[in-house]
């Protein structure tokens, strides 16, 4: 049971889980029934927040850091001489619930090292989360890595506990992943995501037939690449998000740029810091893919094949095609308003409320939360007195808004007065 | 300058709005009883809280708002801000006299504190749900204390009661000395005149917490501690999503 011991355990369990990057803890509301232990909100709650800046939402573990396979970017490849340890079944319930009941967490992210066979590991992983929902009636969020390579039926299990399953792709493009993670290859990612997908919409088919259709993973499924290991390009990776996100259960792709966990391998790049500021930019990406309306080739093509680190994406769209601009804020649709930078889902949501009632000047504009100060160089609306994108042009709307501190003081503007912007 | 004397309730606000029109006549300002009255007031009305016209204007308002902006109007009044009273009047009174709907507008000043405030207040009940911790007694009571900016317990005990239904649990504001009781049947309000004795900074003293409750804080403490990356480190983003108010009630960050 649950001692003192289990300090250094849980130690090197969660050292070896935390560079999954999923967090998530939305995208189901489970109900809470009475004499039962907790219930899922569909907005998600993150309960903490880890000095790395993350959230904590659920308590994201491994079952055991054992590992058979020898994957270059893991830090529990079987070559890595790190401690090892494995919960039981019991302990890791118990600490679930605990916490659960002290309001620490929101439930539980499990993943394991692939021990003897995918097929064991799995059905390991299943008898936590059965024993979880069946033995102590546990209504909280549960999210489970699907080992590449367990069979259907476990899946198939699997999917009837948990909220979430997921697999994470790892690496964009088949060959780098063979040589990276011998023992995998596409085959053994996207098989049990289509698993998942068939287990999803079959589910969903059954509910509309039947009253007490059973919910399958009824959070969708998410996946997870890793950004900077491999020599692939934004391009490669935003297209595969965007296939994927064409497929109807996928709700999440998470990106995670590479940390040298093992220096010794010579196959991949030693980078001084995680490429922060690349998975920045692919989440603004991903964002414009799912809430804006943007298209991936968009983004980035084949004359643009890597995002721009110093603007945001949408922005850098926005300087390739003056001809878009300005839009009339009291005029242009939805969408439109949504291409202009400096204006998000929310601000475009208020601004076309608003507008009902009266036409919006710059100042109004301010209030409803538009960042008034990028959006200048693409709007028109009453009181609105700098000059626009395609006078100005893109090089100077890129210089004013890139760096503003830097630029004033390069052109040492901070003393006079600026008529033109 | 005409002045109405409302009792500090949400029923006061929604009478003083009832009394405006029957009258014909709007105040300048509203004040509160026990408030000094403002300089060069011609005309004094007290208002007598009524349920039956604070009923009428609810269900006036509910014809013609969505349930959301109704929560909004709620959420606005527990900000306990001093200006409250005269955000909901000066709303309700817009509301009544529009044709059509103005929940929608953002460029209206006294809609949009409105909305504005109630997104605050929302996101501090929302911030309670998130930071509270519960710490085991040895009768097995889960027992929280928390210090909200706005009064917005009340609000998130319907969350606690559905999430912990199978345990018993106290939750306790600090600030406000008063708190909500659930016994597995029924939520119960409880106020304490004197600070409980045992409870030292919000955190409760060793001899009356259960037997393991310290191992699975310490627990609580490896895992965080454990599932920061170190590469990552960004202290900033780290307090900005979870401000220093909320730290001296948090295990992890104590």
């Amino acid at each position: 049971m649950v001692n003192e011991s289990m300090i250094s355990k849980l130690r090197v369990l969660v050292e070896a889980a935390k560079y999954d990057v999923s967090c998530a803890s939305s995208g189901v509301s489970r109900r809470s029934h009475a004499g039962q232990l907790g219930n899922a909100a569909a907005w998600g709650i993150c309960h903490s927040f880890s000095e790395d800046g993350r959230c904590i939402s659920l308590l994201k573990i491994m079952l055991t850091n054992h590992c058979m396979y020898d994957c270059a970017y893991c830090v529990n490849r079987r070559s890595n001489d790190v401690p090892r340890a494995t919960f039981s079944v019991s302990e890791l319930v118990e600490l679930t619930i605990e916490f659960y009941r002290r309001n620490y967490i929101e439930g539980l992210f499990l993943s394991s090292g692939v021990v003897r066979n995918p097929d064991y590991t799995m059905e390991r992983l299943v008898r936590v989360v059965k024993d979880l929902r069946q033995k102590h009636r546990f209504n909280g969020y549960i999210h489970l890595k699907s080992i590449p390579g367990a069979s259907r039926e476990l899946v198939d299990e699997a999917g009837l506990y948990a909220d979430r399953l997921s697999v994470n792709v790892e690496i964009p493009n088949e060959q780098s992943l063979r040589m990276l993670a011998p023992e995998k290859d596409f085959k053994s990612v996207f098989t049990p995501m289509a698993y998942i997908q068939q287990g999803i919409l079959q589910g969903k088919e059954d509910a509309r037939r039947f009253r007490h259709a059973l919910r399958f993973s009824p959070s969708g499924q998410s996946t997870q690449m890793i950004v900077g290991a491999t020599p692939d390009s934004d391009r490669d990776i935003l297209r595969l998000s965007s296939a994927l996100y064409a497929r109807p259960t996928m709700k999440r792709v998470y990106y995670s740029g590479y940390i040298h966990v093992n220096r010794y391998d010579t196959r991949l790049p030693v980078p001084a810091t995680p490429p922060l500021v690349r998975e920045n930019r692919l989440y603004q990406a991903d964002w414009l893919l799912r809430y804006y309306y943007f298209q991936v080739d968009e983004i980035v093509d084949d004359s643009f094949p890597n995002l721009d680190l110093d603007i945001d994406p949408k922005l850098a769209w926005a300087l390739r095609h003056p001809e878009f601009f300005p839009v009339d804020v009291n005029k242009a649709c939805y969408e439109e308003l949504l291409r202009v930078p400096g204006i998000g889902v929310k601000s475009a949501q208020r601004m076309v409320m608003a507008r009902r009632f009266s036409s919006l000047g710059m100042q109004e504009l301010k209030k409803i939360g538009v960042v008034v100060k990028k959006a200048r160089y693409f709007i028109v609306a009453p009181g609105q007195d700098s000059r626009l994108l395609p006078d100005l042009g893109a090089a100077r709307v890129r210089s004013l808004l890139s760096a503003p501190g830097a630029v004033r003081k390069a052109e040492g503007l901070q003393l006079k007065l600026c008529f033109e912007s | 300058m005409r002045v109405f004397v409302h009792d500090g309730s949400f029923d006061g606000v929604l009478t003083a709005v009832f009394d405006a029109y029957s009258r014909r006549a709007f105040p300048d300002v509203l004040s509160r009883e026990g408030e000094g009255l403002p300089l060069f007031c011609d005309e004094v009305h007290d208002v007598h809280t009524d349920e039956a016209k604070a009923g009428r204007v609810w269900r006036a308002l509910q014809k013609k708002l969505s349930a959301r902006s109704l929560a909004s109007l709620g959420l606005c009044w527990f900000s306990e801000q001093p200006g409250a009273a005269g955000w909901i009047f000066r709303y309700v009174c817009k509301v009544v006299d529009s044709s059509v709907s103005i929940e929608g507008n953002w460029a209206d000043k006294d809609v949009r504190t409105v909305l504005q405030w109630g997104r605050k207040v929302a996101s501090e009940r929302e911030r309670l749900l998130q930071f509270l911790r519960f710490q085991k007694m040895a009768d097995g009571v889960f027992f929280a204390a928390v210090e909200p900016l706005y009064n917005v317990l009340p609000l998130a005990v319907s969350h606690f009661r559905a999430r912990f239904n199978d345990q018993v649990w106290l939750v306790y504001d600090v600030r406000r000395r008063y708190g909500f009781y659930y016994d597995r049947a029924t939520v119960e309000e409880v106020s304490f005149p004197e600070p409980p004795e045992g409870l030292k900074g919000g955190w409760l003293d060793p001899s009356l917490s259960a037997k393991d409750e310290r191992l699975f804080q310490d627990l609580w403490k490896t895992y965080f501690k454990s599932v920061a990356i170190r590469e990552r480190l960004n202290v900033r983003l780290h307090k900005q999503n979870m401000p220093v108010r909320f730290w001296k009630y948090l295990v992890e960050k104590r």
